[in-house]
């Protein structure tokens, strides 16, 4: 065959195939080390990986393709990952390596049979095989290779056993491009209709090898039958054999699936060595107190707990040495630039405040991460997700959204990235869309403020206690039709089944952790990172412009001419900082939307509040303290921003912030997607801007609403 | 066959035959790509503690399904052990 195609580049292509779980990632970490770029395929949050090695003066590029069930595309992931191998995207991969786990040899071989299909020269790395080995069974290879007809390599990734052999082998596919066939076993029926099937194929020139043949014959919804429509002819001795082979009533992919899996079966048996099952009679025990229906539960919430306290609180004073260290920076950077004022408030409140709203999320990024390394290398977190299933499947997630919504209440930024904890890209969907809802500790500063400010000077602190608990589940409240609602319209996808695997327990390996936090951050830095800081200095700009001498003269002029009353409530700075604000662009806009904003009883300090807020929402506080002309510097404990909040007037005199007005506030932000963090992130997980359009979008509209039904349910109640 | 046909009730250590897979479409593909093909035997090795989704042991390989994704597939119990 001329399919040797001509080198323009000494670089090989390698794509790793094989089912989840499979042990693909831990061979592509062996094999690539450190040279790993994660991209994402547009639209969709699944992750193109690609790595190099070089071997024997040859570079060698290594795609991991998504783990998949079968070949045949049903989900997208599949999709992609059929896609990959059949070279829509660049050229075909010049090699595959299919993973095939030898303690689920027939699911594993079901897929390799599949795989053969494509054509292109395969090696297979045989993996786990030191877990059957602790179970005192073991693979016969020879035999094995003798079955499937291609190069098998036991490796070991982890402990880089057989990675030589297995590039070797790789090199000698390439060189030789010998195509495995093999005989998998179909029923005479078949195979003669399929012989037929090729004759006449090629008679009208078209170009199909027998397994393609034997695919659309069988599979009619198979991507060959729709290339073939335009050829009548054709389409109609596909029917005719069809009718010959099925008969009416047995379907196509049952005589498919019953013929690969004998096959498999068969190999198995001819393969396998017996097995002492004691082995996974361990992990069986173990797993009868995990997944009991009491203790299960009970240290399931307790590692919850411990993951969720570790984000919440334990990354807090990490934080709070970040935001030090960048204040520190900052006041040191500050007097050297003071001659120019306009270069110094970009570098310290554009630049450095950017780099600051960036790097303070790593902690708890690291920390999650962390937990998830080890939970999953352990086996756990399966676990976790066949615990939860039944509470979060009813509504379109699954049991594997529990962790990256629990990590939401600390933060939706490590919550959006854990929901790659997912195998199924729509669910993965789903939970970041979802995440944002959790109310993330960001909003708790605001919940004390107004509370403290409205609610406790009124009914005392156990009802203003009880008002900051239920503030935490209005989102949870939302999200939760929000989903329903989504996997019924949005999501118009077909519903598969929910597939989860629970692999045997096992010492987590530390390497991995370290590479799963390292890339992870590595990954929020490159993409979301710079999202956030480039718009950190956006709004910068937006509240620092339009700026002159002859301005900040004017405000002075106004405040020397107040009365003394208000001057010594306020300092000049204060003032004409707050002053500056209110005419700048930022400023400027939230007046001009100040009437959309009154129906929800918010005047057009709080609406300006609210947009300064939008790079973190923590922000809102110190910006209303600038606004309420306090500086900065007043945080959510303040008295002074609390008794200026309570003052606020409307110009009409009305007070500005009411009971009604302070919980429409709330609801606001409880719903509201005023996190810009968050929607880079959705960006950078699901590949698109449309996603994180569309998380604005709605909830914004959604804490719209929600604010105004509250504050004239509010007005008219109280 | 059709779907109305009595599904004995999962529980732990029981042993059933996959009768039947009908219904077409991409739900029924993927049971029949997880090796449920008709013919087959599996065994139940767990139930999660609030009922959902159930662990089976399917051609050496273990997997979780939830009850109500079962549907389209047909199977009667063989035996229960335990
Ligand atoms: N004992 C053993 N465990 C392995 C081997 N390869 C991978 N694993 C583990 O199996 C689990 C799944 O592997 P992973 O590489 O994530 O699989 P993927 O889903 O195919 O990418 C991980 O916990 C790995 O540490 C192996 O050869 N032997």
């Amino acid at each position: 065959m001329a399919k040797t195609k001509p080198a323009p580049t000494s670089t090989a292509c390698v794509a790793l195939v094989g089912n989840p779980n499979s042990g693909k990632t831990t061979l592509f970490n062996a094999l690539t080390g450190m040279s790993q770029k994660v991209g994402n395929y547009p639209g969709v949050t699944v992750e193109k990986v690609t790595g190099t090695y070089s071997h024997q003066g040859l570079r060698y590029e290594v795609v991991d393709v998504p783990g998949l069930y079968s070949m045949r595309p049903v989900s997208l992931d599949e999709e992609l990952a059929a896609r990959a191998m059949a070279g829509t995207e660049g050229r075909p991969p010049d090699v595959i390596v299919f993973v095939l786990d030898a303690s689920n040899l027939e699911r594993n071989l079901f897929l390799f049979s599949q795989t053969l299909a494509a054509g292109l020269p395969t090696v297979v790395a045989l993996t786990m095989t030191d877990m059957l080995a602790r179970e005192r069974s073991g693979i016969d290879v020879a035999a094995l290779e003798a079955r499937l007809g291609v190069p098998v390599v036991n490796v070991v990734a982890h402990r880089k056993q057989g990675l030589s052999e297995l590039q070797d082998a790789v090199a000698r596919a390439i060189v030789e491009r010998t195509v495995p066939d093999i005989d998998l076993g179909f029923p005479t029926v078949v195979r003669e209709a399929v012989f037929r099937l090729h004759d006449a194929l090629a008679r009208a020139g078209i170009d199909a090898n027998r397994s393609e043949v034997r695919e659309t014959l069988l599979n009619p919804e198979s991507a060959w039958n729709r290339k073939l429509e335009g050829n009548p002819d054709i389409v109609r001795a596909f029917q005719e054999e069809r009718q010959l082979v099925l008969g009416e009533s047995i379907q196509g992919r049952t005589v498919d699936a019953q013929t690969r899996y004998a096959w498999a079966a068969k190999v198995r048996r001819a393969v396998l060595q017996s097995s002492d099952s004691r082995v996974r009679a361990v992990s069986d025990a173990i797993d009868r107190v995990l997944t009991h229906r009491f203790f299960g539960l009970v240290i399931f919430f307790g590692l919850m707990y411990l993951v969720f306290q570790s984000i919440y609180t334990f990354a807090s004073p990490i934080m709070g040495w970040i935001e030090n260290g960048i204040q520190s920076v900052q006041s040191a950077v500050s007097p050297a630039l003071a001659g120019a004022p306009l270069l110094q408030s970009l570098v310290v409140d554009g630049v450095l405040a950017g780099i600051g709203a960036v790097v303070v999320f790593l902690p708890q990024i690291a920390i999650l991460f962390c937990f998830i390394g080890i939970l999953e290398g352990t086996g756990y977190l399966a676990r976790a997700a066949f615990l939860m299933d039944r509470i979060l499947g009813w509504c379109g997630l699954n049991g594997r959204a529990f962790i990256p919504l629990l990590s939401s209440f600390a933060c939706a930024v490590p919550g959006i990235m854990a929901a790659r904890v997912m195998p199924d890209s729509r669910s993965r969907m789903a939970t970041a869309l979802v995440a944002p809802f959790m109310s993330c500790s960001a909003r708790l500063p605001v919940y004390v403020l107004l509370i403290g400010a409205f609610v406790e000077p009124q009914f005392g602190p156990a009802v203003a206690g009880a008002v900051l608990f239920v503030m935490h589940f209005v989102g949870l409240a939302v999200a939760v039709p929000m989903v329903w609602i989504l996997n019924r319209s949005v999501f118009k996808t077909k519903r598969l089944p929910f597939v989860l695997e629970l692999p045997r327990y096992q010492w987590p390996r530390w390497r991995d952790v370290a590479l799963t936090v390292t890339t992870r951050v590595k990954v929020f830095l490159q993409t979301a990172g710079t999202i956030i800081f480039v718009m950190s200095i956006v709004i910068w700009a937006l509240l620092s412009f339009p700026k002159s001498e002859a301005m900040d003269s004017q405000y002075q002029a106004a405040y020397q001419s107040q009365p003394d009353s208000f001057k010594e409530a306020r300092t000049e700075e204060n003032y004409v900082q707050a002053q500056r604000v209110r005419d700048s662009y930022l400023g400027q806009f939230g007046r001009a939307i100040e009437p959309a904003f009154v129906p929800a009883g918010f005047d057009w300090r709080i609406t300006t509040a609210v947009l300064a807020a939008f790079p973190a929402r923590e922000v809102v506080v110190s910006a209303l303290g600038i606004i309420f002309s306090l500086g900065g510097d007043a945080d959510e404990e303040s008295s002074d921003l609390r008794s200026a909040l309570a003052q606020a007037k409307w110009p009409d005199g009305r007070p500005l912030l009411t009971l009604a007005s302070a919980a429409s506030l709330m609801v606001f932000f409880a719903l509201c997607a005023q996190c810009l963090a968050t929607l880079a992130t959705i960006k950078r997980e699901t590949g698109s801007w449309k996603w994180a359009a569309f998380s604005f979008v709605s909830m914004t509209t959604l804490a719209y609403i929600a604010a105004v039904i509250v504050y004239q349910v509010g007005i008219r109640l109280v | 066959m059709s779907k109305s046909s009595k599904k004995p009730k999962f529980c732990r250590g029981m042993v059933c035959r996959v009768t039947c897979v009908t219904g077409d479409g991409d739900h029924v593909c993927r049971l029949l790509d997880l090796g449920l093909t008709p013919g087959t035997e599996f065994s139940v090795v767990k139930v999660a503690p609030l009922g959902d989704p159930v662990e089976i042991d399917v051609r050496g390989a273990r997997l979780c399904l939830r009850r109500r994704e079962t549907q389209g597939l047909d199977f009667e119990q063989v035996e229960r052990s335990g």
